[in-house]
């Protein structure tokens, strides 16, 4: 989130899209019943299925899964049209007026630079024009044809009312009560909020998705505003907690790009994430990057890190091709892998085609499954019937379950989406001879450590020369491993003054990233978190709910990254003078010589408004960008692709040019495009979502949730359900191209059968939550039916949109 | 809750003690803020001490599928159009309505088996239930349940035993939304007053308060979008306690009351002059068999 939770009780316009926050978030939902009962704020829900975020809107338009680009395309196109944008915020703070290469063009679906061969666009037009002085060139009035402002409105044109209900399937007097809801918050009274979730993310279009609500947001002058933002609202009470340490293949904590193969000078590594500023005063706070990476490295490998050798850039990996997590099954698949570490993680339940899934973990030599419940993935290989179809006879894989520590039976950091980091603490021990996950991992490294250091093997510097300094190192405390990410000082810090004034003396806990240092006098495993545990304790555990504001800052309350700063980018909140444009909703101000108020300040304190210093630090013009440059892989600005598995036999948008039916920027190996199914047998448009019952596959094993919601159904509109003979409380056979599954049919007027391109199209909804282990009733995991292919950007699998079939199963006589 | 709090005692003619004033209670379920989570029905679960069987979806998001002895609380799940092209899914959560005036505690033969308790709460005391089900056919909201085990009556107790101690009933508690609040009656009503005010403002035109005169009003009570067509929601438009409880509390009580009280001295006799009724082993394990059947299913 750019904002946080409690912020929503700040909005206007509440819209959820991509995302059902009443189901999947009930908790934090309450802050959009305390925006419409206390400021009578409008909540919109846009969604293929009239779901429970739906039962409390004011407005509700349905949409074909997979089209989300189309319909907020279209928003964007009917505030161009209508001039419903923030004039003074779009000029100042996004790149709008920017000018772009006049080589960069888009035509026919595609955007300059495509191969088709490689599936891989070559980004170079998709740039700034830079004069003379390396600065971008701009046109303030933007009128200039090729100013981003001038793209934008061309590029969207084609996104009419008309257009946009041919591809959704929206009646258009429901796009257009969208629309213009949505663009009644481009004055500087009114804010929009958005929550999105994961159907916006499980889609091969997933980044651009959200990529087009903040364009939305930004020509709306929403973002860095109290009550707006763009937020994601993330599924686990700390998986916003693992994406900042980044628990991904391709990125170091604190979203530090990781090196690849081609990178093995140290220098230009840093060099090439240190970008310099595109405009003058600007920040280009990345330009920090070296004090981030050799902190880091410091807090990896201590002493043995330092100037004379790179702080052993040459022990961090450098990557020879993606590691993501399809990639990895699909390695796995193929047989190119021999062990795989499980950890919290249900991969066989989690990963798309569990068909596929199943195969690649009978081809490894051993699977470690740590996780506190028994799950489907440690027991893949077992016969469960239709349910799971293994042969245990012919699986060689060696499966070793490792119990651990659930949430309460362990202390430590949450972050939440809001990303607020709140200390727990231990609420009961664990049963039997589980551990905390750390403990688990402690005992492999030292295990691994030995076998290094006694027999020798590829490399093992790594993890023999690890810093492993902790209180009890075979039980790793929370509060050490809390204080490392938080960092400290290794050797007295100063800033740049004269004389200079001693910030941290050494040993001391650091109190924030500014004191970060590139010389190895500092030591600190995420450079987003520190001083979340500074000289004056642990910050994560305060619990002060005083809010002097009035706005639900809460400012004492837990720490929020980065800075416990609570509202990104809020220099954004106030206008050129440096006035909130919204005095009732103020977070800081110019005072005349610095920047104060409720918040953090997200720009130098310092820094005059005068001075043009923009709000988005972290980009190297300092603006939010409307055009995204190279930083995406199918194109700088979103276009609207079909899914992989689509109803429709072109895309709308480009019916002559077969390379823009998909996103043509996507991956998919062979295999899976095999798998992938047609409409004329497979007609219906499925998409699976999360219910308020359960929690993923976790709760099934919970007695409560299962009374709640005992046993696997999946949803039909009443049309669909006509038309196939099909009740309310029948069983039925749901099939794609790679499998099946059974279960109840709940008919409801729910799901609208709608008009796409001339065609009724029906969705089929189909709840996850239910597989072969558990209290509840046994069921089919529902990725037997999904495919396996991703996000171009991100890999997340397109879990929403997809083609099934639909049977009615008629009971023999001896059921 | 102590003696002297009971205003109100099943098939008891000695008048309730009247010393002690307790203001009237009351739960408010805002429909408009529902989210039919069914936290509410886990709480009640875990406050109670109460699992149900692991059921089978019978086509709808409500389970389990009714209210039961050991589901107080229910969400009941309806997809409605008002008005043409207009769908709206109204979610409301069921169990007892705690009347002022219980049609159940008029229909009740055994005396304190139900009680009103001077802040208006209705409460089942099991241990003098003697399972009849007069309660069902005095209840105009179709709340109470006979356990197949025990055969003894259940229902919602409004927490009486967190409210004797000054805490909020467990759904109120755990609702995330704050679509159930609670307190006092008077207090309640006027906090509906605004919700009222804001539904209207986006369009409701019929929003409204339901607490039912015909049953004297009620201490758990819903604010609708649409008060003008409770049913809805399920709701019985104007419930009113069934004329037959009417007769039954009136006239046929004190004779029916007699006729029992006939039937008991009876066994008494039977008992003491042919010793105890011996149960067949064969029939004692079919109904065994049948209790457990019953509970798979």
């Amino acid at each position: 989130m750019t904002n946080h939770w409690v912020d929503i009780k700040n909005a206007d316009v509440i819209i959820i899209m991509g995302g059902n926050a009443a189901e999947a978030h009930p908790c934090g939902f309450k802050w959009v019943t305390e925006a419409k009962q206390h400021r009578g704020a409008t909540l919109i829900v846009v969604d293929p299925r009239f779901n429970r975020s739906a039962a409390v809107a004011d407005v509700y338009a349905p949409i074909r899964s997979g089209s989300d680009i189309a319909f907020l395309g279209g928003v964007i196109n009917y505030m161009l049209s209508n001039d419903k944008i923030h004039h003074e915020y779009v000029r100042n703070f996004t790149n709008a007026a920017y000018l772009v290469r006049p080589d960069f063009g888009f035509e026919d679906g595609l955007f300059t630079g495509y191969n088709a061969d490689t599936r891989k666009y070559d980004r170079d037009t998709w740039d700034y024009q830079l004069g003379e002085d390396g600065y971008v060139q701009i046109d303030d009035s933007m009128q200039h044809p090729r100013c981003v402002l001038q793209l934008i409105k061309r590029h969207y044109s084609r996104y009419t009312p008309e257009v946009v209900s041919k591809v959704c399937g929206t009646p258009q007097e429901d796009f257009l009560k969208v629309a213009d809801l949505i663009a009644s918050t481009s004055t500087p009274d009114r804010v929009m909020t958005i929550m999105y979730a994961l159907g916006w993310t499980q889609h091969t279009t997933g980044s651009q998705n959200i990529r087009s609500m903040a364009m939305i947001q930004l020509l709306l002058g929403n973002i860095g505003r109290v009550g707006g933002g763009v937020n994601a609202l993330r599924g686990h009470s700390n998986v916003q907690g693992i994406t900042d340490m980044n628990l991904v293949t391709n990125v170091l904590p604190g979203y530090m790009k990781l090196a690849s193969d081609d990178e093995q000078d140290f220098q230009a590594y840093l060099d090439a994430r240190s970008p310099k500023p595109l405009r003058p005063n600007q920040i280009s706070y990345w330009q920090n990057f070296p004090n981030f990476w050799v902190s880091l490295s410091k807090a990896f490998y201590g002493d043995a890190a330092n100037q004379y050798n790179n702080f052993r850039y040459d022990w961090f990996p450098k990557l020879d091709q993606p590691y993501d997590v399809l990639h990895m099954f699909e390695r796995m698949y193929q047989g190119q892998m021999n062990g795989f570490i499980s950890q919290g993680f249900n991969p066989l339940a989690a990963v798309p085609c569990v068909q596929k899934v199943r195969e690649g973990l009978s081809k490894l030599k051993y699977l470690v499954v740590i996780d506190p419940l028994a799950t489907e993935t440690s027991e893949f290989w077992a016969d469960m019937g239709d349910y799971n179809e293994a042969s245990p006879s012919e699986i060689q894989t060696e499966v070793f379950r490792l119990p651990s520590t659930c949430f309460a039976e362990e202390t430590g950091s949450y972050t939440n989406s809001g990303r607020v980091l709140q200390w727990h603490w231990k609420a009961a021990d664990p049963p039997g001879e589980a551990k905390p996950d750390t403990d688990i991992i402690a005992g492999i490294f030292y295990t691994l450590r030995r076998l290094y250091e006694d027999e020798g093997g590829t490399f093992p510097e790594p993890v023999v020369n690890l810093s492993w300094e902790y209180g009890h190192p075979m039980e790793p405390a929370p509060e050490d491993l809390a204080k490392e990410f938080s960092g400290r000082a290794l050797a007295d810090v100063a800033d740049a003054g004269d004389p200079p004034v001693i910030l941290a003396k050494a040993g001391e806990q650091l109190s924030g990233f500014g004191q970060l240092r590139a010389d190895g006098s500092t030591a600190c495993g995420n450079w987003l978190y520190c001083g979340a545990w500074s000289e004056g304790g642990n910050l994560m555990a305060r619990r002060d709910t005083s809010d002097p504001s009035g706005l639900g800052f809460y400012p004492d309350w837990g720490y929020a990254w980065p800075a416990n700063r609570r509202v990104l980018y809020n220099r954004a909140n106030c206008d050129m003078q440096g006035r909130p444009w919204d005095p009732t909703r103020a977070t800081i101000h110019w005072n005349g010589s610095k920047w104060v108020g409720n918040d953090v300040p997200d720009i130098k304190a310092t820094a005059a408004p005068a001075e043009d210093v923009g709000p988005f630090i972290m980009h190297p013009d300092g603006v939010g960008h409307l055009f995204a440059l190279k930083s995406m892989a199918e194109g700088p600005l979103p276009e609207h692709y079909e899914p992989f598995e689509t109803p429709l036999p072109a895309n709308p948008m480009h019916p002559d040019n077969p390379l823009a039916l998909n996103n043509p920027a996507t991956r998919i190996f062979a295999y899976d495009r095999e798998q992938l199914g047609t409409a004329d047998k497979f007609p219906y448009v499925a998409t699976t979502y999360r219910l308020t019952e359960h929690y993923h596959y976790w709760t099934k094993n919970v007695l409560a949730n299962s009374i709640l919601q005992p046993s696997q159904f999946v949803e039909l509109g009443q049309e669909l359900a006509a038309e196939k003979g099909i009740k309310d409380g029948d069983q039925v056979k749901v099939m794609s191209n790679r499998g099946y599954i059974r279960a109840v049919a709940v008919v409801t007027k729910r799901l609208k059968q709608l008009d796409v391109d001339g065609r009724k199209v029906h969705t089929v909804g189909i709840p996850i939550h239910w597989g072969f282990i558990g209290v509840a009733q046994k069921g089919f995991l529902a990725n037997r039916l999904t495919p396996f292919v991703g996000d171009a950007n991100a890999q997340t699998p397109e879990f929403k949109a997809f083609l099934v079939n639909v049977e009615k199963i008629v009971p023999t006589a001896q059921a | 809750m102590a003696s002297l709090d009971i205003q109100a005692r099943s098939a008891t003619t000695t008048p309730s003690p009247g010393v002690r004033d307790y203001p009237d209670v009351a739960k408010l379920i805002d429909i408009s803020k529902c989210i039919g989570c069914k936290a509410c029905q886990v709480a009640c679960m875990e406050w109670n001490d109460l699992r149900d069987v692991v059921g089978e979806n019978t086509g709808s998001y409500q389970n389990p599928p009714d209210l039961d002895a050991k589901s107080w609380t229910l969400m009941r799940f309806y997809e409605v159009e008002p008005e043409p092209n207009r769908l709206e899914w109204l979610i409301r959560k069921d169990g007892c309505m705690h009347c002022a005036d219980p049609g159940c505690l008029a229909a009740c033969p055994s005396p304190g088996a139900i009680v009103k308790y001077s802040n208006g709460i209705v409460d089942f005391n099991q241990e003098h239930c003697i399972g009849c089900g007069y309660c069902i056919t005095g209840c105009p909201f179709d709340i109470p349940r006979i356990s197949q085990t025990d055969h003894k009556a259940y229902k919602c107790s409004l927490c009486s035993d967190r409210v004797a101690v000054g805490l909020e009933p467990a759904c109120v508690k755990t609702c995330p939304t704050g679509a159930i609040t609670f307190g006092s009656k008077p207090d309640m009503i006027d906090y509906a007053v605004d919700r009222v005010r804001d539904l209207q403002g986006r369009g409701f035109k019929n929003a409204a308060l339901y607490d039912p005169p015909g049953v004297g009003g009620t201490h758990v009570m819903y604010v609708l979008q649409h008060a003008d067509r409770p049913e809805l929601y399920g709701l019985p438009q104007d419930p009113t306690i069934s004329p037959l409880v009417e007769l039954w509390k009136g006239v046929a009580k004190p004779v029916a009351i007699g006729v029992m009280a006939a039937v008991g001295l009876t066994a008494l006799f039977h008992y003491i002059t042919r010793g105890p009724n011996a149960v067949s082993k064969e029939i004692e394990e079919d109904e065994e068999r049948k209790a457990k059947e019953e509970q798979q299913v």
